[in-house]
């Protein structure tokens, strides 16, 4: 079976600085997928690179075994929550129905298909009454909804989530976890950044574990252990963060040749 | 021209005198805007002194200097106020109540300015200058208030120069240790609308933030020191001054604000492109650098390689053991041979000196021990470490060098199974 | 009739601005727009002299060129200058506005433009730029058919490109998800500010611009906190400021450009001082 996320020795680097090195990973379909680690050990830039909303230095990224252009619908990318100004005069509905939009559609209306199946999403997480409301006037855990049922409008098979459980309140998070079962049960793939470690076991069945490089990638019951833990937020590697330091000081490229080792 | 130079009229001198002085003023308060990230709120309030300046003159029907300054101070701090009340009490952002309060203090200036001229008042003939700004017609009287005010502005800032560098860089640290934050920030804020109120003199209201913003933004790329950074962008205010009084005198019909700024924005250019380590130019010499550097370290490492079967290698050898274009292998090879790594034995035909030897011992040894921390630390397999070394093994400096090979204690065989090389002399496992 | 044409330039102006201004709003860029409107002035100084007449081509051609030029100027100065943003576009527009006005001062004779026209327009003359077709029927001021054109081509913009707008300005990362390029959309809307300066340039001047590109928006993204009312509220208030502005200036006989500002910013006070009571 193709492995549904595939990275090649990926190296991304933020202001410069590589964040993460030489990332090499396959994760299985229909799995419910943590990206675990401390702070600053890569987490968003990896999901941005998978997207393709950062430049990796090297490497590559395949998707169902295909480049991302030929696979876009499919996926689904979930932003942080800060990532959007809260005040934007948009209601609810409008911000769902944006989950409809594709690149072929854009200079056009909706259809009332597109429409239906942005409320049933809305209806899916529970928000149905709150259709009309300005984004604004909804909870932290609300609003993360919203985020969730624009990206279940997208209807794609692989979902990107950047801590869609930050900030979140407890019956939102419980409304957040059973739709994460219901897409698990439908075989959709669930890739979600996290940095509550308690919570890993009850979550996820599988983890990728970082620390500026890949320190594990597996089922949560072999690769979430005491030593791969202790690797991951036992401090940086010295070596590692000193030559990345010395990379941005020197201007220094991370491969002699950009996108040698392409496909 | 030959007038001007000469300094010999005492008016000359003084007006000159005097520009310098609000040039370095506004450049040095102009710091502190920048570092506080607060430049267009600068560009808002140099607008906001218009309708000040005007509604002073249509109060007291004449252009004391005092009475100007006093109208521009009020409406300018009327203007942070308002921009302050919108950002902290409505949803618009900072860009937005900024914009909005320019162009309403702006409009209101423009609208009171032609009311002003089209009633024909036999003293507004001038008033105009506040626009674009006119150093040569500053009277004896302007260029002592204004002067006053400016040496007062320095005189403050000087006293309290810590306390505005702390409260730039760290607003809540300066609060908990004690510092009277709110009062540090209204003197601040005061000093910031007296020079640009006495700044306009110079370069006019539309044109003023270019002289709070753009000679600390200039020297904000020779420096990363505070101190400096104000002691160079009052320098470059000065020298604005200067050019500003130049032409007000040279060109009596040329408004003298678009030329200073014209000035300070090639300072500022010149800055970008050549200052150290900050600049273009310098980092483009670092990356050339950086490329020739690669270039001459694969040239050894393919002699590494060849000189295990024969000891003069020839250039044929080396475009086929690794394809570098014919003249960068040229280039590479002489700048090797005058650091005395490499020598001609024949036409066309090199070998390694003794320090060519270490020194290609070193580059492997790197590009080895970096395999090995991958494959060893980071869990890479060993055939995806290669192309990361072919990069670092030009990076890794010797104290790097050290730390790998303490962390890897002294290791034998890199990831491939190919012996590391050592020097006798530097490392002894 | 002269008071008839006056404010109807003025509002077709304000409206133009205030759609666009809108989505600068939104984006947190209208200080962007400020300095657009700035940077336009050697463009269009450069296309005077080139083309030695108020023809509206050259002029939309070398102001849209320099309106581009700023944003590449400010990007370029922020990301590989690592200049803070605000500095980057306060050098930017203050250093083109400069050098726009001294090549006027410089090229006086040859240049049809002064200080004051560039400042606040001449909105004043505009009944009397008549546009007479070779036939010679007198088809009324050029800058009405100028504005006109111009509002025609901001509604199109908006109206055909509203989702693809929405979508980069509010949520710009799940645009790019979706394979949107949000660097199109983002010259597009520059361009459109850049061509709309430089269109509303003679009848309002490249400072007093600004205040249609936010004061209207600014006042209806406070009043509301949906889009299509907002941008309705937008042409609104714009219109009452060119209506109200008009006699303002005509009563205290002063600029019409300024007054039409002051009477945007008396709404955007008031509707603060609504707010603030609530």
């Amino acid at each position: 079976m193709t492995p549904i996320i595939e990275t090649h020795n990926l190296t991304v680097s933020y202001n410069r600085r590589p964040v993460l090195w030489d990332v090499d990973f396959s994760l299985p379909e229909g799995r419910l997928i943590g990206i675990i680690g401390p702070n600053g050990s890569g987490k968003t830039t990896l999901l941005k690179s998978i997207m393709g909303l950062v430049q990796p230095d090297s490497g590559y990224v395949k998707l169902f075994g295909q480049s991302l252009d030929e696979v876009r619908t499919r996926i689904s990318y979930v932003p942080q929550r800060e990532s959007v100004d809260w005040d934007f005069p948009v209601s609810v509905r409008e911000v769902v129905e944006m989950g409809r939009y594709r690149r072929a559609n854009l200079l056009r209306r909706l259809s009332s298909a597109d429409r239906d199946i942005a409320a049933d999403a809305l209806h899916k997480v529970g928000l149905q009454d709150f259709a009309k409301r300005q984004i604004s006037q909804l909870s932290g855990g609300q609003q993360q909804r919203v985020f969730i049922a624009r990206a279940l409008a997208q209807q794609a098979d692989l979902y990107l989530m950047d801590e869609p459980f930050a900030g979140v309140d407890a019956a939102s998070e419980q409304a957040i976890l059973q739709l994460l079962t219901e897409m698990k049960a439908a075989s959709k793939t669930v890739l979600i950044v996290h940095h509550d470690l308690q919570t890993v076991r009850q979550f996820f069945d599988w983890i990728v574990l970082l620390n500026t490089h890949l320190v594990a990638s597996g089922p949560v019951e072999s690769a979430f252990t005491e030593d791969h833990l202790r690797q991951a937020y036992g401090g940086q590697l010295t070596i590692l963060s000193k030559v990345a330091d010395l990379v941005k000081e020197r201007h220094f490229p991370v491969r002699e040749k950009p996108y040698k080792d392409r496909p | 021209m030959s007038s001007f130079f000469s300094f010999s009229d005492p008016n000359v001198q003084m007006v000159t005198l005097g520009v310098m002085l609000l040039g370095a003023g506004a450049a040095i308060v102009g710091c502190f805007t920048f570092v506080r990230k607060r430049a267009l709120v600068g560009d808002a309030i140099a607008h906001a002194v218009l309708p000040g300046i005007c509604l002073s003159f249509m109060i007291t029907g004449q252009k004391h200097p005092l009475w100007l300054l006093a109208g521009a101070v009020v409406t300018g701090w009327l203007s942070l106020l308002f921009m302050d009340y919108i950002t902290h009490r409505t949803k618009l952002k900072a860009d937005a109540a900024i914009g909005a309060v320019l162009s309403l203090f702006f409009g209101l200036g423009i609208l009171l300015l032609t009311a002003i001229q089209h009633s024909g008042s036999a003293q507004q003939a001038g008033l105009d200058k506040f626009l674009f700004g006119k150093a040569a017609s500053l009277t004896q009287q302007d260029v002592i208030v204004f002067g006053l005010t400016t040496l007062l502005v320095l005189l403050v800032v000087f006293t309290f120069f810590k306390s505005f560098k702390l409260l730039a860089f760290d607003r809540d640290f300066a609060h908990a240790i004690g510092l009277p934050v709110r009062l540090l920030e209204f003197v601040l804020s005061t000093i910031t609308v007296l020079s640009v109120a006495t700044g306009i003199q110079a370069v006019g209201v539309v044109l003023m933030a270019a002289l709070l913003i753009t000679p600390a933004a200039a020297a904000r790329f020779w420096t990363d020191s505070m101190q400096r950074m104000t002691g160079l962008a009052a320098g470059f205010g000065i020298v604005a001054g200067f050019f500003g009084a130049f032409v007000s005198y040279t060109a009596p019909s040329m408004p003298t604000g678009p030329w200073i700024v014209l000035l300070l924005s090639a300072i500022a250019v010149i800055s970008v492109l050549l200052a150290p380590r900050r600049g273009i130019l310098a980092r483009w010499l670092l990356q050339a650098e950086n490329s020739r550097k690669m270039l001459a370290e694969n040239i050894l490492k393919s002699f590494f390689s060849l000189s295990a079967k024969k000891e003069a290698i020839s250039e044929a050898d080396i475009l086929e053991a690794r394809p570098f274009s014919v003249t960068g292998l040229g280039r590479g090879l002489r700048r090797l041979q005058r650091r005395g790594l490499v020598q001609q034995s024949a036409p066309r035909t090199w070998q390694l000196t003794e320090t060519g030897q270490i020194e290609s011992r070193r580059v492997v040894r790197l590009h080895r021990l970096w395999e090995l921390y991958l494959s060893h630390k980071l869990g890479l397999p060993a055939d995806h470490v290669h192309n990361s070394a072919e990069a670092m093994e030009h990076l890794l400096t010797p104290e790097v060098e050290q730390h790998l090979l303490e962390e890897l204690e002294y290791p034998v065989l890199d990831p491939h199974d190919s012996a590391i090389p050592y020097d006798i002399k530097t490392d002894a496992p | 009739m002269n008071a008839f044409w006056i404010i109807l330039t003025g509002t077709l102006v304000a409206i133009c601005g205030g759609l666009l201004g809108a989505f600068l709003l939104l984006r947190k860029m209208s200080m962007v727009g400020d300095a657009i409107s700035h940077a336009v002035l050697p463009g269009i100084v450069i296309a005077y002299l080139l083309s030695g007449s108020r023809e509206v081509l050259p002029m939309l051609v070398g102001a849209a060129a320099f309106g581009v030029f700023a944003t590449v100027v400010i990007e370029a100065l922020y990301r590989k200058a690592r200049l803070q943003s605000d500095a980057a576009i306060g050098i930017t527009f203050t250093g083109l506005f400069a050098l726009g006005i001294v090549l006027i001062s410089l090229f006086a004779g040859q240049v049809d433009l002064d200080l004051d026209c560039v400042l606040f327009g001449e909105i004043a003359y505009v009944p009397i730029d008549v546009w007479i077709t070779p036939g010679g029927i007198n088809m009324g001021p050029r800058a009405v058919w100028v504005t006109g054109g111009l509002l025609v081509l901001v509604l199109a913009m908006i109206g055909i490109g509203y989702k693809g707008l929405l979508l980069t300005t509010f949520n710009p990362e799940h645009a790019a998800s979706i394979g949107i390029s949000v660097a199109f959309w983002h010259y597009l809307l520059m361009s459109a500010v850049s061509v709309t300066t430089v269109v509303s340039f003679e009848s309002v001047g490249a400072i007093l611009v600004v205040a249609f590109l936010i004061v209207p928006p600014a006042t209806a993204y406070l009043l509301t906190n949906k889009l299509k009312p907002m941008l309705a509220l937008t042409v609104l208030f714009g219109l009452g400021a060119a209506v109200g502005g008009y006699y303002l200036a005509s009563w205290i006989d002063g600029s019409i450009a300024g007054a039409m500002s002051v009477v945007a910013g008396v709404f955007f006070t008031a509707a603060l001082v609504a707010k603030h009571k609530r």
